[in-house]
């Protein structure tokens, strides 16, 4: 289990760029991507989105495939995502035993479902068949794993909100395991309707743009993006010379058990997760530089999240931002999302500001990084990723 | 390290308790549901009210897995399905369609996520330890095989709690018939000589508890799981067993038992009966399919039978493909794929 892991490659699109450098250039400026909905076929006009700003036959020109159908969102999202993520790690994939991919999701096709389900259930209708397999969760890992022409282990996590952190967390586990030299890991989400009314009902949705870890938020935004990370062992590494972003020092998974949809008061599960990838990268608490919250502005998970960071920092709350007031809730992407953020920050010297916030929240008596924050040295990132069914994992990447 | 089987809990469309029952059922249903046991003995009534058909048997399959093997509190909880609760994502989308987008509840909602069952069952334990949940076609159950085998070579868990489980709706069963996945109603126990393409449509859901030492309830050893992805040809297909088998230090002749994922369709079952003519002929060749039905998690219930077997030492006859043992039990292999995409080994040994 000694056995170091780095992440040599990114690749993202997301409502704020559809590559690395753009999304970099947007936390640089404080650009979000969050607003009216253009997109989705949705009744709901009033709820903004983190909607990636390409209709199907934009996004499978950039994904680079010429025949479509058959293809979700979801799918181009993530090919495009995964693509980028090779090409800028220099590995070559096809064919290679030696590399695997696990991709998270929370919805899979439903973008398309929703769209196509009275013709599915219709039998007489010959209508759309090549979309009836990719509803499920497996579909767009396998869409990519054949675009690539992976031969290794692949394999779907759906941990609902924290879905791709896990996916980071297992790619490495294989890695030290020997399993694989290479992992491809991330996640992919494209907006539904039948999400963005299921977070409606749960009435947790800001109807203007998300203030996280603000006294009078309301709520998140949700948003739609695909996000891999090469991770490689050090051998593989060494051998080939690679560039290398950053290490995965730790990571931690934990139940929260306390409710299918809230978090507990305190934090319990959030603080499990958070100590066991501590104690896993051998940091110690006032080693981490900056910790890029899950906070999704929601009340209950800001504030259960802020009594966790409270108490395995013991007060002694390090710079904190949450991107999702960037990105907005990227469901299962967004544990990727935010480890390929994690990298840009170590790489290029700065921390994103959280946008839209005013007040402290009472209760917790710290705030979020609300300048951006450049000429810094970031050495060891916390990113916390949350989700339905008490689902949270911890992740610590590290500068090497 | 060696991995052990010391607990199952089964809800399948046989009366699959610790134990082959005395009589298999016999189907000629469209598709084949799971006899259900009574919730109310493992499920409290308020809770019961609100958890779908999925759910239900989910924890009470992973209920059933904690009692046989006296574990109260694992130190994972894995499950794979892949295609998660379907009733309530259905439910929830139907209602969306009608009411264009207005009046909806989000009890449907919530319960549509994947990850429902392992959450539910932490939440029923009070269990905050490492949960999981895997969703890629037929590779989910494996991929919880796989994911306990590494934490129990990393010493990170004692016992585990893995289940795979998949439910078949009216709507689920008719919109994949359309594109070619089952055949017309037959009679389940003839499923091999129907000689058309498709399959028969089922469900089930089969927790086990894998642990790392030996006790009086253990079934078996759990030794090793390797999954493919879309071998171009039968060659790959060899080549993967016998690095499997390697990695696991066996010959072919070391194994003497495969039980193979025949579902009945005339061209993806011929890799199964060529793998078998040219590497298995020495072994017992059993089918469990027209026992349970194909879906994408139907690995857990062969896990289940290569369990018993194991256990018991004794293979009831309707398993065979060709009515005939050869040696006794010891060696099992189960070679199922889905679709020709996702091909799987799974080795358990005496």
């Amino acid at each position: 289990m000694s056995k170091r892991v780095f992440v040599t490659g990114l690749g993202i699109i997301s409502s704020i760029g559809k590559n690395v450098s753009e999304v970099l250039d947007s936390l640089l400026n404080s650009r979000t991507g969050i607003g009216e909905v253009k997109i989705l076929n949705t009744i709901h006009r009033d709820i903004p989105l983190g909607e990636v700003r390409y209709s199907q036959l934009e996004l499978a020109e950039l994904a680079q495939i010429s025949q479509s159908k058959g293809f979700t969102r979801t799918s181009l999202l993530g090919i495009i995502a995964a693509n980028e993520a090779v090409k800028n790690s220099g590995i070559k994939v096809r064919d290679d035993k030696r590399t695997a991919l696990i991709s998270a999701t929370t919805v899979g096709g439903m973008c398309s479902s929703e769209d196509l389900y009275l013709d599915f259930l219709n039998p007489e209708s010959k209508n759309n068949l090549e979309y009836i397999d990719t509803h499920d969760g497996g579909d767009s890992t396998e869409k990519i794993a054949e675009h690539l022409g992976l031969k290794g282990f692949i394999t779907t996590i759906s941990t609902a909100c924290s879905s791709s952190a896990n996916a980071v967390m297992l790619g490495s586990r294989l890695i030290k395991n020997n399993l694989a030299d290479r992992v491809i890991v991330g996640g992919t989400d494209a907006l539904s309707k039948f999400t963005l009314n299921g977070f409606n009902t749960l009435m947790i949705l800001d109807k203007e743009l998300c203030k996280p870890f603000d006294e009078n938020r309301v709520g998140l935004n949700i948003g739609e993006a695909a996000a891999y990370l090469v991770i490689e062992g050090e051998d593989s590494c060494k051998e080939r010379n690679a560039k290398i972003y950053c290490e995965v020092k730790g990571y931690g998974n934990a139940n929260d058990a306390y409710h299918q949809t809230a978090s507990s008061p305190d934090g319990v599960g959030a603080c499990m997760a958070m100590q066991k990838a501590l104690s896993m990268s051998k940091l110690t608490p006032e080693m981490i530089d900056y910790v890029n919250v899950h906070g999704t502005g929601t009340p209950n998970n800001d504030l259960s999240e802020g009594k966790a960071l409270a108490n395995v920092f013991n007060n002694k709350i390090p710079y904190f931002s949450s991107t999702k007031s960037y990105n907005g809730h990227t469901l299962g992407a967004a544990g990727a999302v935010e480890a390929v953020i994690a990298s840009l920050v170590m790489n290029n010297n700065f921390i994103p500001p959280n946008l839209n916030f005013k007040t402290t929240i009472h209760e917790l008596g710290f705030s979020p990084v609300t300048k951006l924050m450049t000429d810094i040295k970031v050495r060891n990132v916390l990113s916390n990723s949350f989700g339905f069914g008490g689902n949270n994992t911890s992740l610590i990447l590290s500068a090497i | 390290m060696d991995i052990f089987i010391n607990g199952v809990g089964v809800i399948s469309p046989q009366e699959s308790n610790s134990g082959f029952p005395d009589n298999f059922k016999n189907y000629s249903a469209e598709y084949l549901k799971c006899i259900e046991p009574n919730y109310k003995d493992f499920i409290n009534p308020i809770q019961l009210r609100r958890m779908s058909r999925i759910l239900k048997m989910g924890t009470a399959a992973a209920k059933l897995c904690l009692t046989d093997s006296v574990v109260e509190m694992p130190d994972a909880i894995i499950t794979g399905t892949a295609m998660g609760c379907i009733e309530d994502t259905e439910k929830f989308l139907s209602t969306m369609i009608e009411n264009k987008e207005t009046l909806l509840t989000p009890t449907s909602f919530i319960q549509s996520t994947h990850n429902t069952v392992s959450a539910q069952v932490a939440l029923m334990l009070k269990c905050n330890s490492y949960n999981y949940t895997y969703v890629n076609r037929g590779f989910s159950f494996e991929s919880c095989l796989l994911d306990a085998k590494l934490m129990i070579n990393d010493n990170e868990a004692n016992n585990i709690l893995v289940g795979g489980f998949d439910e078949i709706t009216n709507n689920h069963f008719s919109i994949t018939k359309k594109i070619g996945w089952w055949k017309e109603p037959i009679n389940s126990f003839e499923l091999l000589s129907s000689k058309t393409t498709g399959s028969i449509a089922g469900e089930g859901t089969a927790f086990f508890m894998l642990s790392n030492c030996r006790t009086e309830k253990s079934y078996a050893r759990f030794a090793g799981i390797k999954t493919f992805f879309m071998p171009s040809d039968k060659n790959e297909i060899k080549e993967n067993i016998n690095e499997f088998l390697t990695e696991n230090e066996l010959s072919l002749s070391d194994i003497d038992t495969v039980i193979y994922g025949l579902n009945g369709d005339i061209q993806s079952d011929k890799v199964y009966y060529s793998i078998n003519d040219e590497l298995f002929n020495h072994s017992n060749s059993l089918y469990f399919k027209h026992l349970c039905g194909e879906y994408h998690t139907a690995s857990s219930f062969a896990f289940w039978i290569a369990s018993e077997i194991l256990k018991y030492q004794h293979i009831p006859e309707i398993l065979f493909v060709d009515a005939k043992q050869k040696s006794e039990p010891k060696n099992v292999l189960i070679y199922n794929h889905f679709q020709n995409r996702n091909h799987s080994f799974i080795l358990l040994r005496k």
